[in-house]
């Protein structure tokens, strides 16, 4: 349970974090928390050659309100977010899932991009960012790019992000009026990660559920609004059609029948909160 | 900075419990690993080692974090605070350190200096905290001796004492 040998750059300008990507290629991760790489560094699933640590970039540090988003740079650690003062406000999604995300231990670390960098398939942010339809900012020394939220995450633990690149910040919608949002959770323990998590947006226009922990990636879909009849049965197609495996947490059976319960619920009460 | 080089090791600085300490670590050694055996600062305790037990839980900057996830060289200039920090005397239990002690609340012992560290930070930041708080706090640890019933009575034993003296923002 220790690392393997890497060498450590703490970067001390956005520059000076590209020029190591790009100098390294495969050979270099990101590190922001830490609190998903530390686990894979110390049972030896990532044996990187250089740790660029970027937690020193300023302009990284930044949450910034523009073009009707909540821009969350990729040094910010969750706590940070998790205590702006009118983030149920801005963001009543973001808002709800936090405090689901690990414990105050780690929360304390860990970076929202990051967990989103780490894109575990039961992980609460990504299935935050791709139930609000957010976006992923990435730069390389070369080039910066924006890609949706659901483009970016491709797999279990797979992201579209190049090696010579690194999730600079990420995007989410800010709350708009009339809309109501809910996050709901199956652990076998607070602060495990999910069995299941489902997060809902309903508005008058439409009725979108999000769920992680099913698929290999969280999935977003438009349904019928809860009150609707047809809800039952696109529900019980959306569970199947993530095709649910058994593992060691859950059978896929089970996993089926909390979307469709888990689902509905979340939606209701997302429902309940358009006012 | 300039780059640490993985086969040599290099100054680490922070301040531990008040005192301005210092180290060589490689960059893959973790701050667990460090605190114990380079500073020979033994009180964190080292479990699992990938930051679901909650053994290891030292303060970084004024927040429970844990010391498994952290490396030594990312906490240079840090306030570092462990369980060493927490007794006001060699001779002398922190009020929830009293608590602990009065209500059963360890057996072994394994798990509890990464428990009082989030506790210790909880009441001190938040004295008025909700129950519901404290089991939230205790969500990031194990121990597999005590159930948490013994734990949770120290909680709140130490939040009522210390609901009667008001204003300090120390230690609790």
């Amino acid at each position: 349970m220790k690392p393997v040998r890497f060498d450590y750059v703490a970067a001390a300008s956005r520059e000076e974090a590209l020029e190591t990507l790009h100098q390294e290629g495969a050979a270099a991760r990101v590190l922001a928390g830490g609190q998903s790489l530390l686990p894979m560094l110390n049972m030896r699933l990532a044996r990187p050659g250089v740790l660029v640590d970027i937690m020193g970039v300023a302009e990284w540090r930044q949450i910034k309100e523009e073009n009707g988003s909540l821009r969350i740079g990729a040094a910010v650690r969750q706590w940070q977010v998790e205590a702006l003062p009118r983030l149920a406000l801005l963001q009543p999604l973001l808002a709800a899932a936090l405090p689901w995300v690990g414990h105050p231990q780690t929360r304390s670390r860990g970076t929202v991009c990051g967990s989103i960098a780490h894109a575990d398939p039961s992980a609460e942010l990504p299935l935050v960012l791709v139930a609000l339809g957010g976006s992923v900012h990435l730069r390389s020394r070369r080039r910066s790019r924006t890609v949706p939220a659901a483009e970016f995450i491709t797999g279990m633990m797979a992201t579209a992000l190049k090696d010579d690149e690194l999730i600079e910040a990420v995007s989410l919608p800010k709350v708009r009026p009339g809309t109501g949002y809910a996050f709901r959770e199956v652990a076998r323990r607070h602060g495990d990660f999910a069995i299941i998590g489902c997060a809902a947006v309903v508005s008058s226009e439409g009725a979108r559920l999000a769920v992680g922990g099913v698929a290999d990636r969280p999935v977003a879909r438009a349904l019928p609004q809860p009150q609707a009849k047809e809800l039952d049965e696109a529900l019980d197609a959306f569970a199947w059609d993530m095709e649910a495996r058994d593992d060691l947490h859950a059978t896929a059976r089970y996993r089926r029948e909390l979307v469709r319960r888990l689902g509905r619920a979340t939606l209701e009460e997302a429902a309940r909160c358009r006012d | 900075m300039p780059r640490l080089s993985a086969l040599e090791r290099h100054l680490v600085s922070f301040t531990l419990n008040g005192v301005a300490v210092s180290g060589e670590a490689e960059p893959r050694l973790l701050l667990s690993d460090f605190l114990r055996h380079v500073l020979g600062s033994t009180g964190t305790h080292v479990g699992c080692e990938h930051g679901l037990c909650g053994a290891c839980t030292i303060e970084i900057d004024g927040r429970p974090s844990r010391a498994c996830l952290t490396l030594a060289v990312q906490v240079e200039g840090a306030d570092i605070r462990t369980v060493e920090g927490l007794a006001p005397a060699p001779d002398r239990l922190s009020l929830l350190q009293e608590c602990f002690r009065e209500h059963f609340a360890l057996q072994c012992g394994f798990c509890t200096a990464g428990i009082l560290v989030s506790l210790n930070a909880l009441l001190r930041d938040r004295p008025e905290a909700t129950e519901e708080e404290i089991r939230t706090t205790l969500s990031g640890h194990l121990c597999r001796c005590t159930g948490y019933v013994s734990i949770m009575a120290a909680a709140l034993a130490a939040r009522a004492r210390l609901g009667k003296k008001p204003g300090k923002k120390t230690n609790a």
